[in-house]
């Protein structure tokens, strides 16, 4: 049954299955195991990148292509998920005509993008989506009176996901509309998360993985690779939109910061790498380690300045203001002693 | 009348100035194996690459049962029955020696767009790479990755994988080459052993005279990109051609 369900793509390594373990039982339980809105929201945010994450692997991890157009697929699920809020009312129906209005115009979208230059070199592709990505960007901030431009939109959603919606009480918790909310979201993300897993681990993510190794024998032996190519592009870019509208529920906002802009991109490639490519699991380690490590680094380190006050120099180097120094910091150091990522690691036993 | 798989007409390529394969106009007949010959750089490997559709040609045609498919892809090519095993080592390095020949099988039976299963779970198609594997004796190495195989298994493996897409015309290009004289009767006795199928059609390129000799029905002859002889064996060998092409060397000595 739990073969099933992770497609038979066993973790392989006793350290690697109880960290998946561990955050698997934090992220089920965390309203009630981490009380406080600021946790609930870091819980949701990994939820999402996880997905974000998994289906960007896909990509660039199973297929061997770069993109950098994975959050604009991303912004679409988002924006599709607050139009349709805002145009036909707030509702379930809302809800889900946008998810899907947004996966359509995300997979017709990569479609093009993929007809279009997956048929030349891998740098072409990578530059077109560059291209693609920007232009919908500015496209987005410029058409303010439909996107909200730079302020982006608010926007209701049902009330049984609002916190006004009080249900009860579990465990000493007090749950709510938005603990209902967080678990659409985390039964959503599982769900979206396996259904990758089992994609990776399919006959056609075979094929994927051929074609990144070697697509030119890959064609002589009857697979065509274009129409592989395109159907990864198409599938990741459904799967990054699917992504974005949950976010959209969760936050009840969108704006380009949130979903579209470039530096979500390069957090979801460092997420891949630090993770490890081409491991699917590598996608929630790295999700994680991130998503925890923007939100509590500044803390972490706002402490450990103070408790340093008496010393000299150090206070000022760990001051909370220097964080993404340090964040950097600890990505190039994870990418130098894990070249093949954390699971890859944890694989190699050690 | 025995039936006529493959066909060139006036097959050429050009390189700029350079005429690598020269108005090549040749028939291969079912349950024939052809063996074809040449210096280095006689244009046997573009040759097989304007048939298998890696390099497109200039002029003439390729016609494969009966359709011509000088314009057609790669991947449709190999679908509808052209199978190649390349002279320059072609696998999927990071992947196990298993999983290279059950990508061959899955193509074969068209199950690369099949998303939503297991892969591991089509045992058919797993136990079909197991029995390749058997012939060609790696099936001991099943799970190694294939950079870390040796030199001689890579080649076999090669094999194993045109043999595992099951084609009507099979190309082998040089697939001894490189291999020990242990190592090279496991595949050469694989190669006749595919002869006895009677519908299809062997295109072998091949250097040393001795198998040429044992194997084929039928040699052909390329020079500077252009066919200059063909016939039986023995008649083909001693030829005024294929000396003076040979510059009065045996074969054998290339
Ligand atoms: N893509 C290419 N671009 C330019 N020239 C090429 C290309 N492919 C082959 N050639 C040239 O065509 C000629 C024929 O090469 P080919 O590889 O077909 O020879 P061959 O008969 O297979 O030789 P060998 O016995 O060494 O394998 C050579 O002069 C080679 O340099
Ligand atoms: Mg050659």
């Amino acid at each position: 049954m739990i073969d099933w369900l992770i497609s038979g793509d066993r973790p392989r390594s006793v350290a690697l299955g109880a960290v998946l373990l561990g955050i698997l039982f934090s992220l089920a339980f965390a309203p009630f195991l981490f009380p406080g809105v600021r946790a609930l929201d870091t819980a949701a945010t990994i939820l999402i990148f996880i997905v974000l994450v998994a289906s960007y692997d896909l990509l660039l991890g199973y297929s061997g292509i770069v993109s950098f157009a994975h959050t604009m697929f991303f912004g679409l699920g988002a924006y599709g998920v607050a139009l349709a809020s805002i145009h036909m009312g707030p509702g379930w129906d809302a809800l889900i005509v946008g998810a899907l209005a947004g996966a359509l115009s995300a997979t017709v979208l990569a479609y093009a993008i993929g007809l279009f230059s997956l048929r030349v070199r891998a740098i072409f592709f990578a530059m077109i989506t560059l291209a693609v990505a920007s232009a919908v960007a500015v496209l987005v901030s410029q058409l303010f009176q439909l996107t909200g431009g730079e302020d982006g939109l608010t926007y209701r959603i049902p009330r049984a996901l609002t916190p006004a919606n009080r249900v009860g009480e579990l465990f000493g918790v007090r749950i709510n509309g938005r603990i209902l909310a967080y678990y659409l979201l985390f039964f959503s993300c599982t769900a979206l998360f396996l259904l990758l897993l089992r994609i990776v681990n399919s006959p056609f993510g075979r094929v994927l993985q051929s074609i990144r190794e070697n697509d030119f024998r890959s064609e002589a032996i009857g697979y065509r690779v274009v129409a592989y190519r395109t159907a990864a592009t198409c599938l990741s870019a459904a799967m990054a939109a699917l992504a974005g509208s949950l976010y959209a529920i969760w936050l009840r906002y969108v704006g380009p910061d949130t979903t579209l802009s470039f530096e979500i991109m390069i957090d979801v490639l460092l997420m891949v790498v630090i993770g490890g490519m081409g491991t699917m699991y590598g996608a929630v380690i790295g999700a994680t380690i991130f998503v925890l490590a923007q939100n509590y680094l500044q803390n972490l380190m706002g402490a450990a300045s103070d408790a340093t006050s008496a010393l000299p120099l150090i206070p000022d180097l760990i001051n909370p203001d220097r964080w993404l120094l340090w964040l950097g910091v600890l990505f190039v150091l994870s990418v130098y002693f894990f070249p093949t990522g954390i699971v890859g690691r944890l694989r190699a036993g050690r | 009348m025995t039936q006529t798989l493959l066909e060139t007409t006036d097959l050429t390529v050009r390189f700029g100035g350079h005429v690598a394969v020269d108005h090549v106009t040749c028939a291969f007949r079912a349950g024939e194996l052809t063996a074809i010959v040449g210096p280095n750089g006689a244009g046997k490997t573009t040759y097989f690459n304007l048939i298998s559709g890696q390099i497109g040609a200039s002029a003439g045609s390729v016609r494969l049962l009966g359709q011509d498919i000088t314009r057609m892809g790669v991947a449709r090519r190999c679908a509808m029955g052209l199978g190649r095993a390349f002279q320059l080592t072609n696998l999927f390095p990071a992947l196990s020696v298993l999983e290279n020949v059950r990508l061959v099988i899955q193509a074969r039976r068209g199950k690369g767009f099949n998303l939503f299963s297991i892969a591991a779970s089509h045992v058919e198609m797993t136990t079909a790479a197991l029995a390749v594997l058997e012939r060609v004796k790696l099936g001991a190495l099943r799970d190694q990755k294939v950079s870390e195989l040796s030199h001689g298994n890579q080649r076999k493996l090669e094999v194993a994988m045109l043999i595992a897409l099951d084609p009507q015309v099979y190309m082998f290009d040089e697939p001894t080459a490189g291999m020990s004289v242990d190592e090279a009767p496991v595949v050469l006795d694989l190669i006749a052993e595919l002869k006895h199928d009677s519908d299809r059609t062997i295109l072998l390129v091949e250097h040393k005279m001795d198998v040429i000799a044992k194997l084929a029905d039928r040699i052909i002859v390329l020079h500077n990109g252009a066919l200059v002889a063909d016939g039986p064996p023995a008649e083909v060998i001693a030829s005024d051609v294929v000396q003076k092409v040979y510059m009065g060397r045996e074969i054998a000595d290339v």
